[in-house]
């Protein structure tokens, strides 16, 4: 008996963790067990050193529209990180400092807060040292931040707005830092129709966006979710996709600038896909224009084969089964919220 | 890679202390196994890849550089570990992924 309760214990043990572990492994039913892992946790995860408090929030909102914060005094974080434009800007590639061309296209800064790693290449950790990084790089808004310290603490506005948000611990860039990333922390997206069908709500989602999901999963379809994988579409990876843009003449290494290994040549981080509808043009490059191009390009299996991430396999899909994950992609974004601008004290 | 497994599982259950040993780490759910290990100088860590998908097992610390490139399921590398120290690895492709191997000198037992 003993050992019969032991073998049935294993088998329970195994089928449980089977079912936890095998990301394939889905019904798809509104509301199942098996699709839960797609809901991001809450609350907000949030460093022990910076709590959000809703004094931070509203502080960093004015320094995040704050044209004054560069060289020119004309170009604020939403320059590029537009909300009209989904948190970013519709262009190809960036535009900096003179309105010079960068080398890739503005990330949407949707749903930061569950990032492992900043930037497409992953070279900053925490968003409090990401938020002061665009502001003094040279190419971007070419500030020079002593100044800008100086500036704010003469403007009676802001020197309470960083008093409430930071007693005692006055205008300077840690407090600035900590402020912009509290605020970059609730732009969230987590109430798609396809968080509400996850939920439960069987309307939320049509027919053809369920087909899409299916093969959004499967491993021999799609194959998306090998790298956007729950809960917020994202592996937190490094990956060549085999874009055109590798190919040409000293192509962009990305993550191999940080990680000198031969597979992150011309590897970016995989982002979410919540609210990606809303900001086009996609991948790091800005090439595809479309969602639909986007997924034919994993379709053909990539344009530039040399270097490709092991966890791309091409699997040749129909337009239809293209045009159900783009359907798919589509409910991924949450409904629209007014957002209110800050009124920037002078 | 998958055959040999488990000879090595049985030998270590055979190994004694004075014997360099083999340990196993294992990719599942894009973490490792152990967030760390103690071994000791001349040991052999395999890591074996449970996940569907590739993994990219890499150190580039100073006393032990490797880099495994990316291998499937069911397959493992294996790294003698030769220097003492505390041994940072990681995955090129998932960066949550952390474990650090404590190599300690035989005679520190
Ligand atoms: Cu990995």
């Amino acid at each position: 008996m003993k050992t019969l309760l032991f073998y049935f214990t294993l088998l329970v043990s195994q089928l449980s963790y089977a079912a936890e572990t095998e990301p394939t492994d889905y019904t798809f039913i509104a509301g199942h067990p098996s699709l839960q892992q797609w809901l991001l946790p809450t609350p907000i995860p949030t460093p022990k050193d910076n709590p959000l408090t809703a004094e931070k929030v509203s502080l960093g909102k004015m320094l995040f529209f704050d044209p004054r914060l560069s060289g020119d005094n004309n170009m604020s974080c939403a320059t590029c990180h537009n909300p009209m434009l989904g948190w970013s800007d519709n262009l190809t590639v960036a535009r900096g400092y003179k309105s010079k061309a960068l080398t890739r296209a503005t990330p949407l800064i949707i749903n930061l807060a569950y990032n492992n790693l900043q930037m497409w290449d992953g070279r900053i950790k925490t968003l409090e040292e990401q938020a002061l990084a665009p502001m003094e790089a040279e190419l971007e808004m070419h500030a020079d931040l002593s100044q800008k310290i100086a500036l704010l603490s003469g403007i009676d506005g802001y020197v309470t707005a960083f008093d409430n948000a930071f007693p005692d611990q006055g205008v300077n860039t840690k407090t600035m830092a900590m402020a912009i990333a509290s605020f970059e922390r609730t732009l969230i997206s987590n109430n798609s129709r396809f968080d509400t069908w996850v939920k439960g709500d069987k309307s939320a989602l049509t027919a053809d966006e369920i087909s899409g999901f299916k093969l959004f999963v499967d491993p021999v379809k799609g194959n998306c979710a090998v790298c956007h994988s729950p809960p917020n579409f994202t592996d937190d990876g490094f990956h060549n996709i085999g874009l055109a843009s590798f190919g040409h003449d000293n192509p962009d290494l990305g993550r191999y600038n940080q990680r000198r290994l031969n597979l992150m040549k011309g590897a970016f981080k995989t982002p979410t896909l919540r609210d990606i509808a809303l900001s086009a043009p996609f991948f790091h490059d800005g090439s595809a224009q479309t969602l639909s191009d986007v997924v034919e390009h994993y379709s053909e299996g990539g344009k530039v084969k040399t270097n490709l991430s092991p966890n791309f396999t091409a699997n040749t899909l129909t337009p239809e089964e293209i045009a159900s994950i783009v359907s798919f992609l589509n409910a991924l974004t949450s409904p629209h919220k007014p957002f209110t601008l800050p009124t920037l004290p002078q | 890679m998958r055959l040999i497994t488990l000879p090595i599982l049985m030998l270590s259950m055979f190994s004694v202390s004075t014997f360099a040993e083999e340990h196993v780490v294992s990719q599942k759910n894009k973490s490792f196994s152990e967030n760390k290990i103690s071994i000791n100088v001349g040991d052999t860590v395999h890591f074996l890849n449970k996940d569907p998908f590739f993994h990219n097992i890499f150190s580039l610390s100073d006393e032990q550089y490797f880099d495994l490139g990316s291998y499937p399921k069911d397959e493992s590398r294996s790294v003698v570990f030769d220097t003492p120290g505390e041994i940072e690895v990681e995955c090129a492709i998932h960066s949550k992924m952390f474990l650090l191997i404590e190599v300690k000198k035989s005679e520190d037992n």
